[in-house]
């Protein structure tokens, strides 16, 4: 019998250069899309600095070392109109960052007081924290911070007839607090809280250790706080206890002495921190209630107590649920102290508003402002990776 | 001798503790143990002494005479005269008074499509004709010059129809680019995925206010001489721009959760890329992410507040122009300021509720 020989089939030739292949397909279309982003670019840039020849706009960041002109209204460090333009830059750096460290910590506590008060017995909270939630996150922030400022600037007595209460003077001008006097022995209660936080992370260690082996647990949160705070305060009545404060007097026309805070900062970090809370509040409540029922009943079941379930199985996994859109919203809060610029805090977009308007150097400020933003944030979404994959879940 | 047994009746049970109606609620809600007894009594303690006093000032003793002086007279509180007085330019901006009928129809018409867009049963193709329409509709009606209707420069335009149709139209308009910018995140070739990539990073981590600066103070100089573009356009392409960066992380979500299943099944039909993507991929994608589009459309509503930093009056920056300049109704701004959070809040909770709506919505299928 004859054997049919069927001839193997070729596999059909590869055609590089054809259409029909897709990786010749994709070759042209990314030369196509680089080819017209590159012509947009080349285009603006063209227009752009024809625009300037003609206009006779000058380019190029030789202006920051040249005089600012202006005073800045608040500053970390002193500040007048003679020093240069990057300096006025960097003051307005430090205010943004100060708006927004001290508002993201005021909104983790206030933000999970109000997710966890969701979860709350009493039906009084419960409704309360709703109603904050719906009514400051359906509300523009821009149109909270104009309220606060309102409220601050025309409702709050003038200077001269400042409120007082506890050593604390409230008025237009601000908010007047005591403040300790810089003293050697504070430097000696940092490094005893330097010291003491070392001390902490040993015993953490110790007690991990110890719990493996026999099974006895060690509070892991209190005493590590104690030991640092201990510490603490041994090492601050070591440098001498002082406990000098400057308390804020009422002077013959303005309250005199003492810190104080503006009624521009104080507008900022209340707008942005009763705004942002609302966010995280959410988040918080949609991720405690994220984790699966049985999780929690598993955990009684192996006799946990109530505190050791919230600690060791809901916390844990809330958390990683909650951290990554958390962060997000931390990031908002600082995009958003850009909106200082409406009433008058002097944080970098402000400052680099009034370098523009003084310069015309509309292209170079509007970049720095860009370039501090995206710092911040790419810093932080690289952070939150190296977060996020050392928190994933380990899967097989 | 037979014991006689006598039938008796066990004595009733007692009825079951109601649970429902107020006092139960109450007992359960209010009253649970000694904590939640001394947190009801804390916390109401506290609203019933800042309620009352709001009520008194915002209803009892409040006014609505817009009457300045009326407002100043001992003893009264909040001033709603001022509203009463000023509303036609907080609402409208400085559209010309006699011509207001048409921003008027303008926004009622963009809200019922805005409705409608919202409604599964209108989810097709003449929804794309209807926005087209409306659009143009709603511009020559603004804008006028044409059917003998007078010409009203944009400078004018304000208020709320401008927040309404910047928030909307920016939304229509960033759609198809925030698909675009998504698909090509997801792509498998390198120099469309890294431009999409850097664009999308860039303007998420700049605030919403530098793009508008960029808008305001950069776009002039990038276009050729003698080509001016109007500020309304200007922001509006900045507006476009920033929602559309933020819409494609939320599209590129959607088209994450899709399993790479349905794609090899479309690969086996045959289908192209672009037929796996459009039949397959994203009518099942975007179901998914109506609610964050939703929710992303609330957050370029409040959003549009920051115009008025560039100069466009709108709802908010109308209210600096109503109130700034005029010395008799300064002091009132308080009851300005309340009255457009009044209008903002009326909006982005309707919408809020809607999106929470959909989401069971779109859920359905999951739910048994």
């Amino acid at each position: 019998m004859a054997e049919a020989k069927v001839a193997p089939r070729t596999p059909p030739s590869k055609r590089d250069w054809s259409w029909r292949s897709q990786a010749f397909r994709g070759l042209i279309y990314q030369i196509l899309a680089v080819v017209l982003i590159g012509g947009v670019v080349w285009w603006l840039a063209r227009n752009t600095s024809e625009n300037m020849r003609v206009r006779g706009i000058k380019s190029g960041f030789d202006f920051l070392t040249a005089p600012a002109g202006f005073d800045i209204g608040e500053s970390l460090f002193p500040f007048d109109s003679n020093d240069p333009y990057w300096k006025a830059f960097l003051i307005g750096v430090t205010n943004t960052l100060r708006v927004a460290v001290i508002g993201i910590v005021l909104t983790t506590i206030l933000g999970t007081l109000l997710g966890v008060g969701r979860f709350s017995r009493n039906g009084l909270v419960r409704g309360l924290c709703q109603a904050y939630v719906e009514f400051f996150r359906n509300v523009p922030v821009l149109l909270q911070l104009l309220m606060w400022y309102l409220l601050f600037t025309e409702l709050l007595p003038s200077i001269s007839e400042a409120k007082y209460f506890f050593g604390f003077f409230i008025s237009k001008g601000g908010l007047s607090f005591p403040n300790p006097v810089w003293a050697v022995g504070h430097l000696w209660a940092l490094g005893g809280i330097a010291v003491g936080i070392v001390l902490a992370w040993l015993y953490r260690g110790w007690a991990r250790r110890s719990f493996e082996a026999t099974g006895q647990e060690r509070s892991m949160f209190w005493v590590p706080v104690a030991i640092v705070l201990a510490v603490g305060v041994i090492g601050w009545f070591l440098g001498g206890a002082p406990s000098e404060f400057k308390f804020p007097r009422r002077g013959e026309f303005s309250v005199e002495g003492g810190g104080s805070l503006t009624p521009e900062f104080l507008a900022v970090l209340l707008g942005l921190t009763l705004y942002t809370s609302s966010f995280v509040a959410e988040i918080v409540r949609s991720g405690i209630s994220s984790v699966a029922q049985g999780q929690g009943e598993a955990a009684q079941a192996l006799g946990l107590s109530k505190g050791q379930e919230m600690q060791k199985v809901l916390l844990p996994q809330a958390l990683r649920v909650i951290i990554p859109p958390v962060t997000s919203q931390f990031l908002n809060l600082t995009k958003n102290s850009s909106l200082a610029v409406a009433i008058g805090y002097p944080d970098v977009v402000s400052i680099a508003n009034t370098a523009l308007n003084q310069t015309g150097r509309a292209v170079e400020c509007i970049s720095l402002i860009m370039l501090v933003y995206l710092i911040t944030s790419l810093s932080t979404s690289i952070f939150m990776g190296w977060y996020n994959s050392k928190s994933a879940i380990q899967e097989r | 001798m037979a014991e006689t047994i006598v039938f008796q009746s066990l004595p009733a049970r007692p009825a079951p503790t109601k649970t429902e109606g107020l006092v139960p609620w109450a007992k359960a809600n209010l009253f649970a143990n000694w904590q939640s007894t001394i947190t009801t009594f804390i916390v109401g303690g506290v609203l019933l002494y800042f309620v009352p006093q709001f009520l008194n000032w915002a209803i009892l003793t409040a006014t609505t005479v817009p009457n300045a002086d009326a407002c100043r007279a001992p003893g009264v509180g909040a001033c709603w005269g001022v509203i009463t007085e000023k509303y036609r330019l907080i609402i409208f901006g400085r559209y010309p008074l006699e011509e207001q009928w048409r921003p008027l129809v303008a926004t009622l018409m963009l809200l019922a499509l805005l409705i409608a867009s919202c409604t599964r049963a209108f989810w097709n193709k003449w929804l794309l004709v209807m926005w087209a329409v409306v659009i143009s509709v709603f511009f020559a009606l603004m804008y006028g010059n044409v059917l003998g209707l007078t010409k009203v420069t944009t400078d004018r335009w304000g208020g709320l129809p401008l927040t309404i149709m910047l928030s909307s139209l920016s939304m229509v308009m960033a759609f198809p680019l925030a698909i675009g910018v998504a698909l090509g995140r997801r792509s498998k070739l390198p120099a469309i995925r890294t431009f999409c990539t850097i664009y999308v990073e860039l303007i998420r981590g700049v605030p919403l206010i530098s793009v508008l600066f960029m808008a305001s103070f950069m776009f002039p100089l990038f276009m050729p001489q003698g080509v001016t573009i109007d500020v309304l356009i200007r922001v509006f392409a900045g507006l476009t721009l920033f929602a559309a960066a933020y819409m494609a992380e939320v599209v590129r979500g959607g088209l994450q959760a899709i399993p790479k299943g349905q794609a090899e099944a479309a690969a086996s039909l045959g289908l192209s890329y672009w037929q796996t993507q459009g039949t397959i991929i994203l009518p099942q994608a975007l179901a998914l992410v109506v609610p964050s589009i939703v929710n992303n459309f609330i957050g370029l509503f409040k959003d549009t507040s920051l115009v008025g930093i560039v100069s466009l009056y709108e709802l908010t920056g109308a209210l600096g122009l109503a109130l700034n300049g005029d010395a008799d109704w300064r002091p009132f701004k308080l009851e300005g300021y309340v009255f457009i959070t009044f209008i903002y809040f009326a909006f982005c909770f309707a919408m809020s509720r809607y999106s929470l709506w959909i989401e069971k919505q779109v859920n359905k299928s999951k739910q048994r």
